[in-house]
């Protein structure tokens, strides 16, 4: 694919004796939602860690605009354009949730051997922190330290972080682990948004999401590909059904 | 102007005003004991302040700090018995070594977490320690009296009781202002954001270690410096300064008077020394109430004192 932003091939990793990616192969072209979805174990979050870089594979390779980055550090992909979210939340409980941003703010605003001027009163640092927040909702929460703040919130938090790199393109694991309907119905919403401006791969369970939000879905099972395709497409394989859908009869009446 | 006046701040500067008085009350009634050991809390404040620095807002727990006191003392000393006398040669050189001392240890110990952290520090320090053991021209065992203090010229004399104190008091309010800038600073941010989720860090975008470890240099230097200052203090060098007993207390002067803040440590280094001071009047056995204060610290008083005191109200 000519206009694929992210290129994945081959890319296989063993833990011992389980294989948890096998030959994985993923494009993900420029301005796409790309869901992938499977059944628990079969290597969602193993292969969000190779993409950004926390997991190293045995073999196979990961393509970011052009560029082989299968060998480079978590923070160098990130200053790609490369963002990601945790499935588990993962901020600075001490910091308020302006600060937050800010910190990924600065990540990406030259280097911080800066020691003398106060970083929180920045404005260079500030305003763009705020317009996040504004993106996902919690400008009204700026100030609010991020340790008494709602797992709705944290969730919101965690994308405003990844939007605040400047990202080109987000890895979301699992946004809406955990989130009641209002607040999951808010995370679409604000996803619906970024979506066209931003390239995602979004790993989640919630289906009804998935199929409301995705241009294209990869389904993996026990570390492998089986099928990729529009949510039509996918709705309609065999052995998609078979392997996966099957298990939840909801989903076939979505 | 009620954020002014708290009962922390009150405090802090009540401290800050006794030691700055404490040389004229010393003058007026002559009492020379009291005037040497305000020297040592205010050199003591210092090497907490420096270690409090990367364990209280990097979380790197060192257990060697006492490591750099002992260098910079060393090195201020070995000059010293071989005829370099000047401080402005001096004192750069001991600091210089206790950087590249830090950068070393800092390069390995911090490719490591949490108890494997703590045990190169503290084998890095303990190597420290048997090297200067092993000096037997420097006193080996026993320790190198030192005849000559650091000269500054004509114009500085580090003889003057007075003035030595003075000067370990703005070197302590320095450190104090450059460690709170730094804490504040873009710097401090990512130092304090890597104690507190290191892999989100990276995630975003901070190659941390290096910001680690640039922290962990400054300080060694700083301690360093207090490491020179409590040298030329005592006259004298010896291994034991580095023991890492000594770590130990400088650890609890921090986690005593709170790790949160940049003043704590100053504030736990004068409690501590206070009191085994004047525990040590009654009792062998300070140990017995050191202790018990500190686990209660532990346990109910995570802020240490600077806590306590930021969480009381007015009125």
């Amino acid at each position: 694919m000519a206009d694929a932003l992210l290129i994945v091939e081959g890319l296989t990793k063993r833990f011992g004796g389980v294989v948890a990616s096998d030959n994985v192969r993923l494009d993900v072209a420029r301005g796409e939602l790309h869901a992938i979805i499977g059944p628990n174990g079969a290597g969602k979050t193993t292969l969000i860690g190779q993409l950004a870089g926390e997991i190293a594979p045995n073999t196979g390779s990961v393509q970011f605009d052009g560029r082989d980055i299968t060998a480079l550090p978590v923070p160098d992909r990130s200053l790609l354009g490369l963002a990601r979210s945790f499935q588990i939340t993962s901020l600075f409980p001490h910091f308020t949730a302006l600060e937050n941003v800010a910190l990924a703010v600065q990540a990406h605003a030259g280097h911080s051997f800066r020691f003398w001027r106060p970083a929180r009163e920045e404005s260079v640092l500030r305003e763009p922190a705020g317009a996040a927040l504004e993106r996902v909702g919690l400008s009204h929460r700026a100030d609010t330290l991020c340790a008494s703040m709602s797992h709705g919130e944290h969730r919101q938090l965690e994308l405003a972080m990844a939007l605040a790199t400047g990202a080109r393109m987000l890895l979301l694991d699992e946004p809406m682990a955990g989130l009641g309907p209002d607040e999951s119905a808010r995370m679409v919403k604000t996803l619906r948004q970024l979506k066209g401006e931003l390239t995602i791969l979004l790993i989640e369970h919630d289906m009804e999401a998935v199929f409301a939000l995705a241009d294209r879905i990869t389904v993996l099972v026990y570390g492998r590909t089986i099928a990729s395709g529009t949510p039509t497409e996918i709705r309609a394989n065999a052995e998609v059904r078979q392997a996966y859908l099957g298990e939840q009869e909801a989903v076939s009446h979505v | 102007m009620s954020g002014l006046f708290t009962p922390r701040n009150v405090m802090v500067a009540a401290v800050l005003v006794l030691l700055a008085l404490m040389p004229v009350y010393c003058a007026l009634t002559a009492n020379t004991f009291l005037m040497s050991f305000f020297t040592r809390v205010l050199i003591l404040g210092m090497a907490a302040i420096s270690l409090n620095l990367i364990m209280g807002f990097g979380g790197m727990v060192s257990f060697g700090h006492a490591a750099y006191l002992g260098i910079g003392g060393y090195v201020f000393g070995i000059l010293a018995k071989e005829g370099v006398t000047s401080g402005l040669i001096q004192w750069p050189a001991a600091l210089l070594i206790c950087g590249l001392f830090a950068l070393a240890v800092g390069a390995l110990s911090l490719r490591t977490r949490g108890v494997y952290f703590i045990m190169i520090t503290l084998a890095f320090s303990q190597m420290a320690y048997y090297i200067a053991i092993a000096l037997d021209r420097y006193g080996g065992d026993d320790g190198m009296a030192i005849q000559r203090r650091s000269q500054f010229g004509d114009l500085v004399n580090l003889n003057n009781r007075t003035f030595f104190y003075y000067l370990c008091f703005v070197l302590l309010l320095a450190t104090v202002y450059l460690v709170w800038r730094l804490v504040n600073s873009r710097f401090g941010l990512v130092i304090q954001g890597a104690r507190s989720n290191e892999r989100r860090m990276r995630a975003i975008g901070f190659p941390t270690f290096r910001y680690k470890l640039v922290c962990f240099v400054i300080a060694g230097v700083i301690c360093g410096l207090a490491g020179v200052l409590l040298a030329n203090f005592s006259d004298f060098i010896n291994p034991s300064a580095m023991n890492w007993i000594r770590s130990g207390d400088l650890i609890v002067m921090a986690v005593l008077g709170g790790m949160g803040t940049v003043l704590g440590p100053l504030i736990g280094a004068v409690a501590f020394l206070m009191l085994e001071e004047v525990l040590s009047r009654f009792t062998e056995f300070q140990g017995l109430i050191l202790g018990p204060l500190l686990l209660a610290v532990a346990l109910y008083a995570r802020g240490g004192i600077d806590g306590i005191l930021m969480g009381l109200r007015r009125g």
